[in-house]
């Protein structure tokens, strides 16, 4: 093996360990915090009892936009806010004078949100599957669903993260304004075939929306996109936003910020 | 002598203004260089491009032979770095504070579990390792921070105004661990305000000014390059000669106040006989009399002709 390859090898491997670090670090300092943690199961037992309460609809039939939306609010609620945390502690600066790449960090964020989103989710799956008649018809489907859109939700959150404030109340504004109407479009409250045509047409620049999808289907659900399409879109988002929040965060730190 | 960092034309624009106005030095490996600025000189900028913070606009510079800007992560896996501003992880313990940054740099288990020890301890914090970096002091947080830089074993250390503030006990026991780890190899990178601080631990000074580099040497000879700055200290016992019959003496350039009357010549031996004659003349005892080389203070006083300032905002 030449040394170029060996010496590839090792850097990936040093890199690949950084994110595992950062994903260790992030879990350690915002994400294993008992009211974070609370936060996010009591939110989406909170959200299912609201929808179930004085609506006419059969409760099996809102686990999967429960679950998605738990799914969104988990996956993408931390990652915005790290990086405007980590700049006003002023640790962001170890952090990229360590010999990590701008990748790696920013992945070491994204398996964070990752990890934090998809476990949570189980809660609302088992309340849902515990509480209610729904049952799951495609295990696959459903962890694709949770996973995928754990991903792209988490990448979202490190792409909002990229504006060069140091306080974090200016991110999570931002956040709220992205993630908030996002919400309303993506088919969880109402199936996508139901909503209005504008929403319809605006719901496919939503990952949610795909995510949503595959949820549903692997709860035997209708699925609105077909289901190729729902898994490319989500890799998409996921692939575009990432190379966005590298684009940024390179931007501004060329310019000194 | 092997340099480990070399600057070259180091270059840093933000929009109109010019930071760092294409530096150049070397840093010898296992020397201690001090790097020494006034306010808005471009100190910190420099130091921000050399440790990957920032990207240069122009120029470039080589840490241990790795190009800073076509393989930064290589540059930036040789380097220790301590900011002026104690950034540790406030919410994690010392003890995972010095685990994080090892691991950052992909130091093996056993070897960063041993050397934070042994680190730890020799910074006094051997009893602290599960303290929250929170509860620390500014002093024990600097100690703290100074822990994570040695523990993955920099061949280079950058220091940004290590001892600002801190306790004389903090001050000195930082001082002496990096003069230990320097005499061990270490190469070190101090920027600092402090003159005595300088002065003690640099074996060459780098002065920069409005982005320009405009000394380098060590600081014996640039105290020796800077004749203008000599001078005669001299106070009296009792009665006072005119003050400006000793600013008239044959040649005294300049004069000032402090602790007594300090006479600025290129000739100091010479104007030293000239105050001894007029004391006599006038018939006032001299209490003290000494001819001295500027202090590196001076120095730095001459070339930027700024005062030095304790705020080191940039």
């Amino acid at each position: 093996m030449s040394d170029t390859v060996s010496e590839g090898i090792r850097t990936w491997r040093r890199q690949a360990h950084g994110v595992y670090v950062i994903a260790k670090k992030n879990s350690m300092l915002y994400y294993l915090k008992p009211p974070v943690l609370i936060f996010g199961v009591l939110f989406p037992v909170f959200f299912f009892l609201t929808f179930l309460m004085g609506r006419p609809i059969a409760a099996d039939a809102i686990v999967p936009g429960m679950v998605a939306m738990a799914l969104w609010f988990t996956a993408s609620a931390v990652g915005p806010l790290v990086t405007p945390w980590e700049r006003n502690a002023r640790t962001y600066e170890r952090l990229i004078s360590s010999p990590l790449s701008l990748r790696a960090i920013l992945l070491g964020d994204i398996t964070s949100g990752l990890l934090f989103g998809a476990c949570l989710s189980v809660v609302p799956v088992v309340l849902g599957l515990a509480l209610t008649d729904s049952v799951i018809t495609s295990l696959p489907l459903l962890i694709c669903g949770v996973v995928l859109g754990a991903l792209s939700f988490a990448t979202l959150g490190v792409l909002l993260a990229s504006p060069p404030a140091s306080s974090p109340s200016n991110i999570m504004l931002l956040s709220n304004l992205v993630r908030l109407p996002l919400l309303f479009v993506s088919g969880v409250f109402l199936p996508i075939a139901e909503m209005p045509s504008w929403a319809q047409w605006i719901s496919p620049i939503s990952p949610l929306s795909y995510a949503a999808d595959l949820i549903r289907t692997g709860f035997g659900q209708e699925p609105y996109f077909p289901v190729w399409v729902a898994l490319v879109a989500l890799v998409g988002f996921t692939v575009v936003m990432f190379l966005g929040a590298c684009f940024f965060h390179r931007m501004w730190r060329s310019r000194g910020l | 002598m092997t340099s480990c960092i070399e600057v070259r034309g180091l270059t840093r624009r933000f929009g109109e203004l010019t930071a760092v106005d294409r530096v150049e030095f070397e840093v010898n490996k296992g020397e201690v260089f001090g790097f020494l600025g006034p306010n808005g000189a471009g100190k910190t900028t420099t130091v921000r491009m050399l440790t990957g913070v920032i990207d240069p606009t122009g120029g470039t510079a080589t840490i241990q032979g790795h190009d800073i800007r076509r393989d930064p992560l290589n540059a930036r896996a040789h380097l220790g770095i301590v900011p002026e501003e104690a950034n540790v992880y406030l919410d994690l313990s010392v003890w995972r504070n010095v685990m994080l940054m090892a691991e950052l740099h992909g130091v093996p288990r056993a070897r960063r579990e041993e050397e934070g020890e042994r680190l730890l301890k020799n910074l006094g914090l051997g009893d602290r390792k599960g303290q929250k970096a929170r509860a620390l002091s500014k002093g024990l947080r600097q100690r703290l921070m100074l822990c994570s830089a040695l523990v993955s074993g920099p061949e280079i250390l950058f220091l940004d105004e290590p001892t600002s503030g801190l306790d004389v006990h903090s001050a000195r026991l930082i001082r002496n661990i990096v003069r230990d780890m320097n005499r061990e190899g270490l190469t070190v990178f101090l920027t600092t305000h402090n003159m005595a601080e300088a002065e003690e631990v640099c074996d060459r000074v780098a002065i920069i000014n409005k982005g320009r580099i405009v000394a380098i040497d060590t600081p014996d000879q640039l105290r020796d390059a800077m004749k203008s700055s000599q001078y005669v200290q001299v106070s009296f016992t009792d009665g006072l000669p005119p003050e400006d019959e000793l600013a008239a003496l044959a040649g005294v350039k300049r004069l000032s106040r402090a602790g007594g009357f300090r006479l600025y010549s290129e000739q100091p031996g010479r104007v030293a006989t000239e105050v001894v004659r007029l004391a006599e003349r006038r018939g006032v005892d001299i209490a003290e009399i000494a001819t001295c080389k500027p202090s590196l203070e001076d120095v730095f006083l001459e070339l930027t002709g700024q005062p030095i300032e304790e705020d080191r905002n940039e």
